[in-house]
């Protein structure tokens, strides 16, 4: 009798997988209207000249038009910065509340704190930098009048590459927190009592057994800030105003009107950022995949 | 050699990275706090909070960013979540390609997605092929230019919103409350509706929560497409004051902050970050 009932409310079985795909047309609809329609726009238009031809010309000039070249090196110059300095301070960070021995309490107020920082850009935090670092900023008042030290005097400029870095690092290491902090609960205490019951110091636990087990999960985490930085463009904006010309606002102003008097070569140049974080996806995610290996 | 053992119980380090950390986080706060406090000369006051939260024009882009923010989570959720709920009943097949559809807007940052935006949509829609065009440029209109912000919007919250909506549906078994709700004679309406949605609300909430705080202080979008919010307002803003604009600097970090801590609330510390500026 249950065996009859049991037939009885199964589920109908699938009637055609075609069918099915009706289901999910509404966001295939979107993605297309509004993520590929737009991308495909942007490939296309890096492949076509002023005429309408195809041409490999405006490819070919982002690397031979210097100031397109050194906007994307600058953009990657300080992409990389904030990632390397960003990935190691919120390594440290990290570290410092999982196996590092503070107390539990302080471990949630750096996670909740995290959460909020990495989501605190653009405008608000150009302008936050401006009242700390600015040239009446607080930090640098007191480091005038406490310690006699003259920040701008000594040549900083919170305008500068140092200063956007100093700026973006305020989103880069919280998130260099949040995605550390899941892996170092992953190590396991039994590796570390395996390798001092055969003699290990704290010294060659880090180097031989943890850090080959996060290697790939740190590394992957950097690029993954490193993405981050390369795709910003509100805060590089509003603190800058757009004399670093860094690759995000070179393609701002090209947008804003066609300053390059050649629209194939506007879309070349967001083409080559969409390339650099393409494959700065990818390479976080294979580092993901050689993670979970041993961690999770 | 007591010493040496006490000095490795006690976690030195561990507390000057911790502070360290702590006052990078604090100090720009503090300072934008400080400094919107000053407006008057020798007094410590909410002056410029008065002043700004008294100008017309911020409660009307901060209520049309609000608005905004509403519909694209809306608009979110009647996509996304018929869409995961589907894949995860009948298409599982389609779980890659969604995913992965998913995961792109990381690869388009804002400003590469408003300018594909524009490119596309400022030209006017036509039957594929022909010149009788269906609709003018959707950015020549104010209905066309707030479709192509919510729009964007929505590309922007994709990969939190759908994480979100996908790991909620995870705890708890559709497929059971499915046949449940079928053999009781309900519809995919009422189904998706009443059964499914009260069931991932914890994790839309958070979604939804994660899209407010990228669309409330949004503006590569709001400023490129010409949408007055409070983003290019508060941009606007600070070029030609100096405390207001930190007054309502500081309000956004308490927003942004209300959002997470609620988040951090429901998901028990599950939660996850944007990311993206």
């Amino acid at each position: 009798m249950t065996q009859t009932t049991l037939t009885a409310s199964k589920m109908p079985a699938p009637r055609s997988s075609f069918k099915n795909w009706i289901g999910v047309v509404p966001f295939f609809l979107f993605a297309i209207l509004f993520i590929f329609l737009p991308s495909a726009r942007l490939f296309i238009g890096s492949f076509t000249d002023n005429d309408g031809r195809f041409t490999f010309a405006n490819l070919i000039e982002l690397f031979t038009q210097p100031y397109i070249l050194n906007s994307y090196l600058l953009s990657i110059r300080i992409s990389a910065v904030t990632a390397l300095g960003g990935g190691i301070f919120g390594f440290l960070l990290a570290y410092s509340v999982t196996v590092g021995g503070l107390p539990k309490p302080l471990r949630s107020a750096l996670i909740t704190f995290s959460g909020v920082a990495s989501n605190f850009a653009g405008v608000p935090l150009a302008f936050a930098f401006v009242a700390t670092l600015g040239r009446t900023g607080f930090v640098t008042a007191i480091l005038k009048n406490v310690f006699g030290v003259d920040m701008y005097q000594a040549g900083f400029n919170l305008y500068s590459f140092l200063g956007l870095s100093l700026t973006y690092m305020y989103f880069q290491f919280p998130l260099m927190v949040l995605i550390m902090a899941p892996a170092l609960d992953g190590l396991k205490r039994e590796w570390r009592e395996a390798a001092e019951n055969l003699g290990a110091n704290s010294m060659q636990y880090w180097l031989r057994i943890a850090m080959p087990v996060l290697l790939p999960s740190i590394l992957g985490s950097m690029i993954l800030l490193f993405g981050n930085a390369f795709g910003a463009y509100a805060t590089a904006y509003a603190l800058t105003g757009g004399r670093l010309p860094i690759i995000t606002i070179q393609i701002g102003a090209q947008v804003r009107g066609d300053v390059l008097h050649n629209p194939g070569l506007g879309n070349a140049m967001a083409i080559g950022m969409v390339f650099i974080m393409a494959i700065s996806l990818a390479g976080y995610s294979w580092l993901q995949a050689k993670t979970e290996r041993w961690l999770k | 050699m007591n010493a040496t053992t006490r000095v490795r119980k006690f976690p030195f380090w561990s507390l000057v990275w911790f502070i360290l950390g702590v006052l990078y986080f604090a100090l720009p706060l503090y300072a934008t706090l400080d400094f919107s406090l000053r407006m008057e000369r020798d007094v410590i006051g909410f002056k410029a909070y008065e002043l700004a939260f008294a100008d017309d024009e911020f409660l009307k882009t901060f209520g049309y960013s609000m608005l905004l923010a509403i519909a694209t989570i809306i608009v979110s959720i009647i996509i996304i979540v018929p869409t995961a709920y589907w894949i995860r009943l009948r298409l599982p097949e389609a779980r890659r390609i969604v995913e992965f559809i998913t995961l792109l807007p990381f690869v388009i940052p804002a400003i590469i997605l408003v300018f594909g935006l524009i490119r596309v949509y400022s030209s006017p829609v036509n039957i594929p092929f022909t010149e009788i065009s269906l609709l003018q440029p959707l950015t020549n209109f104010k209905v066309g230019t707030n479709i192509l912000i919510v729009a964007g919007y929505m590309v922007l919250g994709l990969p939190y919103m759908y994480r979100s909506v996908d790991t909620g549906m995870r705890t708890v078994d559709v497929r059971t409350l499915t046949e449940a709700a079928q053999s009781l004679g309900a519809n995919w309406y009422t189904i998706i509706v009443r059964i499914i949605l009260p069931n991932v609300r914890t994790a839309l909430l958070s979604g939804a929560l994660l899209t407010f705080a990228i669309v409330v202080g949004e503006v590569v979008l709001a400023s490129f497409l010409g949408v007055p919010t409070f983003g290019p307002y508060l941009f606007l803003l600070g070029q030609h004051r100096a405390y207001e604009p930190a007054a309502l600097t500081f309000t956004t970090f308490l927003l942004t902050w209300a959002a997470m801590g609620i988040i951090q609330l429901v998901t028990g510390g599950q939660g996850q970050t944007t990311g993206a500026h």
